[in-house]
């Protein structure tokens, strides 16, 4: 088992590697002169040059890249081409905003699909109908419009949530609860919808299976069968499933915070990417690469303890 | 019953049609079935209907799309400006239609490339494997932990704003989807016969390509397509609300952006994109679901056994009620019997209302010490009897006529259309146990084979767990396995197949019961083992003196084991009587003819005859 994870924790860091190199040769090679982007049309050929010898931009791309992740490993993500913030500060302030939210909702997804999947599979019936048709509506609207939706109707209209959630954890977690829910409800919806579909698939697979069948024929009861074996089995695949939600809900959260106004990463990518403020960008994506390489890594753990063919090899 | 009932009973199994032999006919009837699904309609006219205003937007639009009249802006909607204007006193209705054109094209830029990258890919690693399958999946698992949204703002930031070369690296990261898909696909045809004899034929990989495998993976790739272009949609608009997009253009999230700003002035200017998105959006997902359920009703003709579950008529609650109540008393003088099945019919519920029987009219017994064969082609109904007794049939299948009695008690009433599982839990187990056919897949891969034969023990008898392990090693040993502390704490992967159904037999009769169903206990197993399992039935069966239903297509087994045999056909009984005199004196043709199909005792005409293998049921 140990050895399983040291290999998976390997492979994860070969893939932060390769993503992290090619992030960066992308980057720097295609956007142009970035120092008289930076400078504006004012400035001089002479403070051009100084700029770009300031930024390191004068310097061979592969050395650039080497020395990069070389302050990388120290914990320097260089700063802000605009600002001068160092990006490891930005990402620390806004880290904790957005990873809150995504875990919020993340737990929700769960709990939510996981109960309805299995519900849906077990009675089927027109229980199952009304989730599927759920799950077409949740599929045809993007989360970024639900949260436009919610907004329009339920804080500006009606009132009844503030329509910005600023509110941080200090001023009580009633009013802070209260302020997330709107985001939180906005980023779930096409989880719930979606990871709810697949669970209650993976759950029927396995229903059909003939161990199932003998199970029943050796006198153990549904709920045992149900609860022990069918969910044990179809686990896997509901933690895949989650676990893509999880991926995509790292881009859908960069939306729902812009439209609810959170200084979460969102703002920060926005305006990084609007301005190719370069090293943020870097930043933002190499935190992204991480928490997807943690995810998958924890999932990874538990299908092996899950299942004993991985267990015992 | 209200339901009207097929008397033609079941006809011989359709024929399985291979995809790759016959491409045409399973579309044409793909959508056929398509067409007449009412989702399948609304969806498809929902997309053409846009596509139409897309492609005509220059004519039908009355205004350009960036043409603004400054005097006019958040008008409400007028004769000239149907649905009103933007912030900019831009024709809302005008932008609306060349935002579609916008919002399709790059659905299927980002599809095509998606296609184009992932369908060779996905041929080549599936066909050939190799290095290139390994050094593909590497790169299919990094582009798969990228969320879409972050790497089309990397995009953006060093390329700028333009929805086609986001659209393409878009499709170059969802281009997995179809890599997994086809590769996945042409595994699964890569080794069947059709495309072997494609091989020895001398057709080219090329061509073997193009006509059977492409045809496999065509229908997925369409439902894909369908999911793909809805998910392109949804993230370009998303990196167009954020303000990412081509400022020069009308599109969807330009708009929504647009209106949200002036959330507070005209909401409305919000509901048109939001809606245009739903609606679109919303048909590729209906089309997709509609597709794979035409699919899908394709599969439940081709394999009529794995019939999937047709929601409950309003029959089921009543039989439930009736249940409740005492049950009836079985006929006099047949209280002695350990099984009775007296005109059996069992039956699925169609899509058109009708009932197709698979068990019509089926009646036999078995008495305690007694083995009965059932014997029958796949499709006469051998195993759906057994089920039947055993309370085990699928959840849409339907107690068409007759009843069952276990031990002079009816599990199954006449006139009952379920059998209750209430009745049944009582025995299965304890008194009931099933043999399976396929050893592997019916032991629960994720626990020990020791845990699979304590549990039932500690439930059904009530022993310590102590105990039932004492029991279960000793069983273990009585199944003829010579190390059973090994194969105890054993996980199923563990163990051959052979040793498999050795366990399963073990667990048949750890709790002792009075009758044991076996469903063709022999089939799965090499040649060598089938006769060993058949000697420890046979010795159980005597040491335990108990009942034995044997449902086999083998008459070699039958003569080997049983004392007497019903052969069934197309779901009814044919013969039935002593195992000596159906083989020496058969009375039916059919008897006969199956009788003669049989290899043992014949002069081999070829080697070719010979080494050919029983047809599995």
């Amino acid at each position: 088992m140990i050895r399983f994870i040291l290999k998976r924790l390997g492979s994860g860091l070969v893939v932060l590697f390769v993503v992290s190199a090619l992030t960066f040769f992308l980057l720097y090679v295609s956007s142009g002169s970035i120092a008289r982007n930076i400078l504006g049309d004012q400035a001089t050929a002479e403070q051009v040059a100084m700029k770009e010898h300031e930024l390191g931009l004068d310097q061979p791309l592969v050395v650039r890249y080497f020395s990069w992740v070389a302050d990388a490993l120290s914990g320097n993500l260089g700063a802000s081409w605009f600002t001068s913030e160092p990006v490891a500060n930005s990402l620390a302030t806004r880290i904790p905003v957005t990873m809150t939210m995504v875990f919020a909702a993340m737990i929700l997804i769960a709990v939510c699909a996981a109960l309805i999947g299995v519900i849906a599979a077990v009675k089927r019936g027109w229980v199952d109908r009304v989730v599927q048709v759920g799950a077409i509506i949740g599929d045809s609207i993007p989360g970024f419009v639900i949260g436009v939706i919610l907004v329009t109707i339920l804080a500006i209209q009606l009132g009844l949530f503030p329509a910005t959630s600023t509110i941080s954890p200090e001023s009580g977690p009633d009013a802070w609860v209260y302020s997330m829910s709107l985001p939180v409800i906005a980023l779930l919806v096409n989880g719930v919808t979606g990871g709810a579909q697949q669970i209650r698939s993976a759950v029927i697979k396995q229903l059909e299976r003939d161990y199932v069948r003998t199970l029943r024929s050796r006198g153990i009861g549904e709920r045992e069968i149900l609860f022990r074996h069918v969910l044990r089995s179809a686990a896997p695949a509901g933690l895949t499933v989650l676990s893509l939600q999880l991926i995509g809900m790292l881009g859908g959260v960069v939306i729902i915070e812009q439209i609810f106004a959170l200084p979460g990463m969102g703002p920060l990518a926005v305006a990084a990417t609007g301005q190719s403020d370069l090293p943020v960008v870097m930043g933002v994506v190499m935190y992204t690469v991480v928490v997807v390489i943690v995810v998958n890594l924890l999932v990874d753990i538990l299908n092996g303890w899950l299942n004993p063919k991985v267990r015992v090899s | 019953m209200s339901d009207s009932v097929e008397t033609a009973a079941v006809a011989a199994p359709a024929p399985s049609l291979h995809p790759g032999q016959s491409g045409t006919v399973v579309r044409s009837t793909v959508v056929r079935r398509l067409l007449r699904n009412p989702l399948g309609i609304i969806s498809l006219a929902i997309l053409l209907a846009i596509s139409l205003l897309a492609v005509l937007a220059p004519v039908l639009a009355p205004f350009q799309e960036n043409y603004s009249n400054i005097a006019k802006t958040l008008a409400a909607p007028d004769s000239v400006n149907i649905l009103g204007t933007d912030s900019a006193g831009r024709d809302v209705w005008s932008r609306l239609l060349f935002g579609a054109q916008l919002t399709l094209l790059s659905a299927l830029l980002c599809a095509g490339v998606a296609i184009a990258i992932g369908l060779p890919a996905g041929l080549i690693a599936g066909y050939y494997g190799g290095k290139f399958e390994a050094v593909s999946n590497w790169a299919v698992g990094i582009l798969m932990s990228l969320p879409g949204l972050i790497v089309l703002l990397t995009i953006r930031a060093a390329f700028g704003p333009s929805v086609w070369i986001s659209m393409i690296a878009f499709g170059i990261l969802i281009s997995p989807s179809y890599f997994r898909l086809t590769r996945t696909a042409v595994q699964s045809v890569r080794n069947e016969l059709y495309v072997d004899a494609a091989r020895v034929s001398g057709l080219s990989d090329l061509s073997i390509i193009a006509r059977h495998i492409f045809s496999v993976v065509r229908a997925p790739i369409i439902i894909q397509t369908a999911a793909i272009a809805g998910v392109a949609i949804a993230v370009q608009s998303g990196l167009e609300f954020l303000g990412l997009g081509d400022p020069t253009k009308a599109t969807w999230g330009v708009m929504l952006s647009e209106g949200f700003k002036n959330v507070y002035l005209n909401p409305t200017l919000l509901f048109w994109p939001a809606f245009a998105m739903a609606l679109t959006i919303g048909g590729l997902v209906l089309l997709g679901n509609a597709i794979r359920d035409a699919l899908e009703d394709g599969e439940k003709i081709k394999h009529r056994k794995k019939a999937a579950k047709l929601k409950g008529t309003t029959a089921a609650p009543a039989a439930a009620r009736l249940s409740r109540k005492s049950v009836a008393a079985v006929d006099a003088g047949t209280e002695h019997h350990l099984v009775k099945v007296t005109n059996l019919g069992v039956g699925y519920p169609q899509a058109d209302g009708s009932i197709k029987k698979v068990v019509d009219d089926v009646s036999f017994h078995v008495d305690r010490g007694e083995i009965l064969g059932i014997v029958g082609e796949s499709g006469s109904g051998k195993s759906q009897t057994a089920f039947s007794i055993l309370g085990l049939l699928p959840d849409n299948a339907r107690i068409v006529a007759g009843s069952i009695q276990f031990d002079g008690n009816y599990t199954v009433a006449p006139g009952e259309e379920r059998v209750d599982q209430a009745r049944l839990s009582k025995l299965r187990g304890k008194r009931i146990s099933y043999i399976p056919q396929e050893p592997m897949s019916n032991l629960d891969p994720a626990f020990t084979i020791g845990y699979q034969l304590v549990t039932p023990m500690v439930r059904v008898l009530g022993i310590s767990k102590e105990e039932a392990r004492k029991r279960a090693l000793k069983l273990l040993t009585d199944v003829g396995i010579v190390n059973p502390e090994r194969t105890f704490s054993a996980y199923p992967h563990e163990v051959s197949g052979g040793m498999a159904q050795r366990v399963l037999i073990a667990g048949a009769i750890s709790c002792e019961p009075d009758l044991v169903i076996a469903d063709e206990p022999t089939t799965a197993l090499d040649v060598t083992v089938q006769a060993d399992v058949l000697d420890l039935l046979r010795e159980l069966q005597q040491r335990l003196n108990i009942g034995v239903i044997l449902v086999t297509h083998n008459f070699g087994v039958v003569a080997d084991l049983c004392d007497r045999v019903a052969v069934m056909q197309n779901g009814r009984l044919v013969e039935e009587g002593p195992v000596r005199d159906i083989l020496r004196n058969p009375k039916e043709r059919y008897t006969r003819t199956l009788l003669a199909s049989m290899l043992e005792g014949k002069t081999p005409m070829s080697m070719l005859v010979s080494s050919q293998k029983e047809p599995v049921a």
